[in-house]
């Protein structure tokens, strides 16, 4: 394969590495956006304590990789959780402009609060040491770490998938997001749900931020820096729409490796370009319903 | 008072507006050390009371105002250095110029409603920065934009460090946007553009031109965002490229609700505590005071969802 295509190759596998990691992020808002119709711009931040939760863990307390990581997830999960049964049930009833000014309050308070028990210096989860270096994928060498990613990525994607049709529980979360009064009048537990649903999405927030803190290094800023990012994935995708926030992911991740590498005088222009004109042409998103 | 005076109770200078003349007039009296944070606030009170237009007034989700405020400042800074220093057509051109990237926007931002619009905002004002680091021959890219000048106001006050003419310029500027923003929203125009915000459809059915009407709502409110950049370009002297930051827009939605959105007012209000209180707070922890602001964003959004000038109201109703 000549260099030209080599380069291409790889600039696109680090595009859905990138893209990977996105979606994880992105999922949990999509979900609570398309079930609880509220925007949580605290989400960011909820995988930023993921990511701290992981590398408090592996460095501080030096366990492994890949139990840290599971552990940060559901610590994260109960923290979202608590903050669902006390801060969330303030935001629900406010108006859009309100659910946005609570969740950025609660976004600043994370941020701060991790600027006070980290400090401002950029952290890295370790990379366990069986996944460092690279390995060969035909004729290119990536890096197994991001390879393993990648892997990660697409078994969390079919497991949701899975689990929303194929289980009593995704049956019943689809029926909530169609409509909501109705799932309440037959007998499903609405409150329950929504607590049990946001715990997930904050659960995948946190497998983004833990996993993904090569790409997206963490910071005390990350809750803010990186929110912008996750909200375009979200409204390119369509509200409330997995798939959609998986294509925008991808499409996003790689448009972004690509666009910086062979137009670094524009850099970022050419992803927000491209998001300008797909919400142009599709204001409800690539998936979403009119 | 019965509810028809009540809508109309805007129309009329009362004794907030005598209050916040004197607070102005004390400010410069009691804190002439303070002039330069005064300064600052009436920049952000002019760009948040340009928010107020669109968004409390409009009904319509900007999230990303910065757009105007740094392309308001970067046009001014450019024409000063280029065109001429006099102070009050580079303002303008700062507003024109603001204006017409919100009439461009503004055909875009307005076919969507809710969490897309905001999107939409907030896109059209990442790419202005990202179009503003790329273009380093007008901006100067992360150095920002320094080494112009700006005239004497009427040929006679010139700017210095050592006296309050920006000061006054500044509070000039505010006062005439005011009055002009006032009367837009006690117009006939402002009247309609109540109602699309309260029920677009039957203000359609009534046969108002809805979209129309609202593209020159954002265009204004552009352009006097426009404003408080390029005012803000002309006293400090400087634009960095974290003048089209989303901090800003952020920081003016906020300061909005904090004030009251839809009432003018808010902007005053929203302004003075945000600015004042983050300069206190950041001189005495500059670390921790953003954990302040989050609690402080929360109780407000629960306990006074319309801001300190809502506050204020119920407590003088309960007076009178």
């Amino acid at each position: 394969m000549s260099d030209l295509l080599t380069t291409l190759a790889t600039l696109t596998f680090n595009g859905f590495v990138f893209g990977a990691i996105l979606f994880l992020i992105s999922a949990g808002l999509t979900i609570t956006l398309g079930l609880m119709r509220m925007l949580n711009l605290a989400h960011c931040a909820i995988a930023m304590v993921g990511g701290y939760l992981a590398w408090l863990l592996t460095t501080r307390i030096g366990l492994n990789f890949y139990v840290a990581v599971p552990m940060a997830v559901l610590g994260t999960m109960a923290l979202g959780y608590l903050l669902e049964r006390t801060v969330y049930q303030w935001v629900y009833p406010a108006s859009e402009l309100g659910q946005v000014l609570i969740t950025i309050g609660l976004t600043f308070i994370i941020v701060s609060l991790a600027n006070l028990a980290f400090g401002g210096q950029i952290q890295e989860v370790r990379v366990p040491d069986g996944l460092r270096g690279q390995v060969k994928l035909g004729t290119l060498n990536v890096s197994a770490y991001r390879l393993f990613l990648l892997g990660v990525s697409a078994l969390v994607v079919v497991g949701l998938w899975l689990g929303l049709e194929r289980t009593d529980f995704g049956a019943r979360l689809r029926a909530t997001v169609d409509n909501r009064s109705m799932a309440s009048c037959v007998g499903i537990n609405v409150d329950r749900l929504l607590s049990i649903t946001f715990a997930l999405g904050c659960g995948l927030a946190a497998l983004g931020g833990a996993m993904g803190s090569q790409l997206l290094p963490l910071e005390p800023y990350y809750g803010i820096k990186y929110l912008v990012l996750v909200l375009i994935v979200v409204s390119v995708g369509g509200l409330g729409s997995l798939k959609g926030s998986a294509i925008a992911a991808v499409l996003l991740g790689v448009i972004d490796t690509l666009g910086r590498y062979y137009v670094p005088s524009i850099g970022g222009f050419v992803l927000y370009g491209v998001v300008l004109i797909i919400l142009l042409i599709r204001p409800q998103g690539l998936m979403g319903r009119a | 008072m019965n509810k028809a005076a009540q809508g109309f109770s805007s129309q009329r200078l009362g004794w907030i507006d005598a209050a916040l003349l004197v607070a102005a007039l004390l400010v410069w009296w009691i804190w002439p050390l303070y002039l330069p944070l005064a300064v600052n606030v009436i920049v952000m009170i002019i760009l948040v009371m340009a928010l107020d237009l669109a968004m409390g007034w409009g009904g319509i989700d900007a999230l990303g105002h910065a757009a105007f405020f740094g392309i308001g400042a970067y046009a001014a800074a450019n024409f000063a250095l280029h065109v001429t220093q006099e102070p009050f057509i580079g303002l303008l051109f700062g507003a024109l110029v603001a204006a017409v990237l919100g009439l461009v926007s503004g055909l875009a931002v307005l076919r969507a409603r809710g969490l897309t619009q905001i999107m939409l905002t907030l896109t059209v004002a990442t790419l202005m920065l990202e179009l503003a680091n790329s273009l380093k021959s007008l901006t100067n890219g992360d150095d920002g934009l320094i080494g112009y000048k700006i005239a004497p106001v009427f040929g006679i006050f010139e700017f210095s460090l050592r006296n309050s003419t920006a000061y006054w310029y500044a509070l000039g500027v505010l006062v005439v946007v005011y009055l002009l923003c006032r009367w837009i929203v006690n117009s006939p125009f402002g009247l309609s553009i109540r109602g699309m915000r309260e029920n677009p459809i039957r203000m359609r059915v009534l046969g108002v031109p809805v979209t129309r009407r609202l593209l020159l709502l954002y265009t204004l409110s552009a352009a006097f965002a426009g404003v408080a950049g390029a005012l803000s370009a002309q006293v400090t002297l400087a634009v960095g490229l974290d003048s089209l930051a989303f901090v800003i827009s952020a920081n003016a939605a906020i300061m909005l609700i904090l004030g009251g959105a839809g009432t003018l007012y808010g902007a005053f209000f929203g302004a003075i505590l945000f600015v004042v209180v983050s300069d206190r707070a950041a001189a005495l922890d500059p670390s921790n005071w953003l954990l302040g602001l989050g609690v402080l964003l929360i109780l407000m959004v629960r306990f006074a969802p319309d801001g300190v000038y809502g506050l204020l109201r119920r407590f003088s109703k309960k007076d009178g």
